[in-house]
């Protein structure tokens, strides 16, 4: 516990903006619970599938291994072609889990560079863009995903990361967009550009480190929902295809039988909602750390640390 | 406030109608037609000859200058599922839709409200602590999975509710009045409940954030150093305040009342707006999936406009 408290001071006395998020998260309760289960789910996903010694799609033993309840050896059951299930949630967590993590990267790189543009563009660019974005918003994304899933029948799975990706950037948009609006009145930008700074280097290195941290928050809670997303079109059928698993496709190959083999669909159920729950977790977590608001709050902190410390000693 | 409202309204026909040429050219330029999943039996001729009669041999530029003039019309083409009119079929499911998720709204925004209010003002107490982890937990459900889990336990496990459908397929047409609208009711439970729990969980949440940013204020000291009662000063003046990020979230949700509510009304097999999509889409029921679509942006902009004027009327501020 000491030494945890003395590396966050170290952190903190640090002083950069960065520093004092990464303290003041780790000192934050919820998030370290989100951040550990994370950590095990992505841990899990990496080194799982190899431990196990079933495969993720071979069938074992039809005749007596086919929808056999949980056991030693295989301990959420098997299913209605007798894959061990275990084997098959861990390998949907690497799929589920990139499908997600992949997608978001990409909508938040998207909305992120339409938001910064458009907000430092302002004027006529400003306001064409921020219509068309109005647009996009209004079109309804469950609707368009299974549309687009069912036309073009089997989508491969980059498919389906690039259109998660794709359809999930216009929220953030405006909020870079808003954001880019005020840091770009500060002074320091006008000071940057008296200094003969181009608009890219502007924009990359003076406005984006400013917008960045509703992004990240948007980002986390992104993972979550797209999982859930990802999920509820696997259950319409139309994500991940056999024998290929992500959560959502093992939870709908199961929910069928799920009276008689409960442990099909339950495991990983309850992997799809334990993750998204940690990503929400660690997205509140991150709100309260990276409100600027509360940014001014944490720069006061190294003087309260140290007085306590005075104190102590 | 008319100005404000005239220039909405024109935005929002642009939206409205950029939305229905992107949906029109996405749909149309998906691989194959109606007619070439239709039964093996059928002859290429013959569907060709289907594909003359509604045009869907023309270039795919006239098709769309046809769709729009039929469409300002108020024809929005012909279902091939379903064997009648989109419009038709549309006004079915829109009433059903409205049942289930203006229920479900209204009881999520009333619960969720007044949840987020009292979480607020006892902020770190036994039931903020508690509801907080529930609400999270609600809030993180994926809708299918809230609505499954319902649906296994009140009518499988515990079978006391109906698991699907509006009313009753075989009995309904033999009750009598009162039992009919029993039945009725029995057959919205379930659905409204799931949707409502899933709601609710975020307003809530949204709640319980704008009230903690509207208790500190200096007006609140004042109405307490006036000594008014404790109640009138949270639910008349706090509450009066923070209801305006609520209106954000009233216009985001009032989409969901017609086109939102698909994983629900799939899981409880209620035939609304979202299940006539989804089995529409299936069977490349086209002029049916570009309606629902366009139904479906037409309430989010319809949202937006609702929540702009709210704004505004509610908050002289931004009024000018």
């Amino acid at each position: 516990m000491c030494f945890m408290s003395r590396s966050i001071r170290e952190f903190v006395n640090n002083e950069s903006a960065t520093a004092i998020a990464i303290a003041r998260l780790v000192r934050h309760r919820s998030a370290r619970w989100g951040l550990a289960v994370i950590a095990v789910l992505v841990i899990a996903a990496i080194v799982g599938p190899l431990l196990s010694s079933y495969s993720c799609i071979e069938q074992l033993d039809i005749a007596h291994l086919n929808n056999a309840p949980p056991s030693w050896s295989h301990p959420f059951g098997t299913d209605q072609y007798s894959r061990d299930v275990l084997t098959r949630v861990l390998c949907g967590a690497r799929v589920s889990l990139a499908v997600a993590t992949l997608a978001v990267l990409l909508s938040m790189t998207l909305g992120t560079a339409y938001g910064l543009v458009a907000g430092y563009a302002g004027g006529r660019l400003d306001n064409a863009m921020m219509r068309v974005l109005d647009a996009f918003l209004s079109i309804p994304r469950v609707l368009l995903l299974i549309a687009v899933l069912t036309l073009w029948h089997p989508v491969p799975l980059a498919g389906l990361i690039i259109l998660l990706g794709t359809t999930g950037w216009f929220g953030v948009s405006r909020l870079v967009r808003a954001e880019t609006l005020t840091a770009k009145q500060i002074d320091y930008v006008a000071a940057a550009r008296a200094l003969g700074a181009s608009d890219v280097r502007i924009l990359w290195r003076h406005l984006l480190p400013n917008v960045i941290s509703p992004v990240i928050v948007s980002a986390t809670l992104a993972v979550g929902n797209v999982i859930a997303l990802e999920a509820g079109l696997s259950y319409l059928g139309l994500g991940a295809k056999e024998p290929t698993a992500s959560w959502g496709s093992i939870f709908f190959d199961g929910i069928e039988l799920f009276a008689g083999n409960w442990w099909v669909a339950l495991f990983p159920g309850i992997a799809i909602v334990v993750t998204v729950l940690a990503f929400n977790v660690l997205g509140d977590a991150l709100r309260d750390v990276l409100d600027p608001r509360q940014l001014h709050l944490a720069r006061a902190l190294p003087e309260e640390v140290t007085t306590k410390k005075s104190l102590s000693s | 406030m008319r100005r404000l409202l005239v220039a909405r309204v024109s935005q929002s026909l642009i939206v409205v109608f950029i939305v229905t040429t992107i949906s029109f050219f996405v749909i149309r330029s998906a691989p194959g037609d109606p007619f070439s999943y239709a039964s093996e039996n059928v002859t290429p001729a013959v569907r060709d000859h289907w594909r003359a009669q509604f045009g869907y041999d023309r270039p795919l530029l006239e098709q769309f200058g046809r769709y729009l003039a039929s469409a300002a019309r108020g024809q929005f083409g012909y279902s091939f599922q379903m064997r009648e009119p989109v419009s038709a079929a549309l006004a079915q499911a829109v009433p059903r839709t409205l049942l289930l998720t203006g229920l479900a709204l209204g009881l999520s925004f009333m619960i969720g409200l007044v949840i987020g209010v009292v979480q607020a003002v006892r902020r770190g107490g036994w039931f903020d602590r508690i509801s907080s982890s529930v609400l999270l937990f609600l809030y993180s459900l994926p809708d299918f999975w809230g609505a499954l889990m319902a649906l296994l336990i009140f009518a499988y496990w515990w079978p006391i509710l109906p698991a699907g459908n509006i009313v009753d397929p075989v009995l309904h047409d033999y009750m009598g009045p009162s039992a009919a609208l029993v039945d009725r009711l029995r057959h919205l439970v379930l659905p409204v409940l799931s949707l409502t729990l899933l709601t609710m969980a975020g307003i809530s949440r949204y709640q319980r954030a704008a009230m903690l940013e509207v208790l500190p204020s200096d007006y609140i000291r004042t109405a307490r150093a006036k000594g008014l009662p404790e109640r009138e000063i949270i639910w008349r003046h706090a509450l009066r305040t923070a209801l305006a990020p609520m209106i954000t979230m009233l216009g985001l949700l009032l989409p969901a009342l017609l086109g939102g509510a698909l994983f629900i009304e799939k899981v409880f097999s209620w035939p609304g707006m979202g299940m006539l999509a989804a089995n529409a889409i299936a069977a490349r029921d086209y002029d049916l999936v570009t309606a629902t679509v366009i139904v479906g942006s037409f309430m989010v902009v319809i949202g937006n406009v609702v929540a702009d004027v709210l704004h505004v009327a509610i908050d002289p501020r931004i009024r000018e």
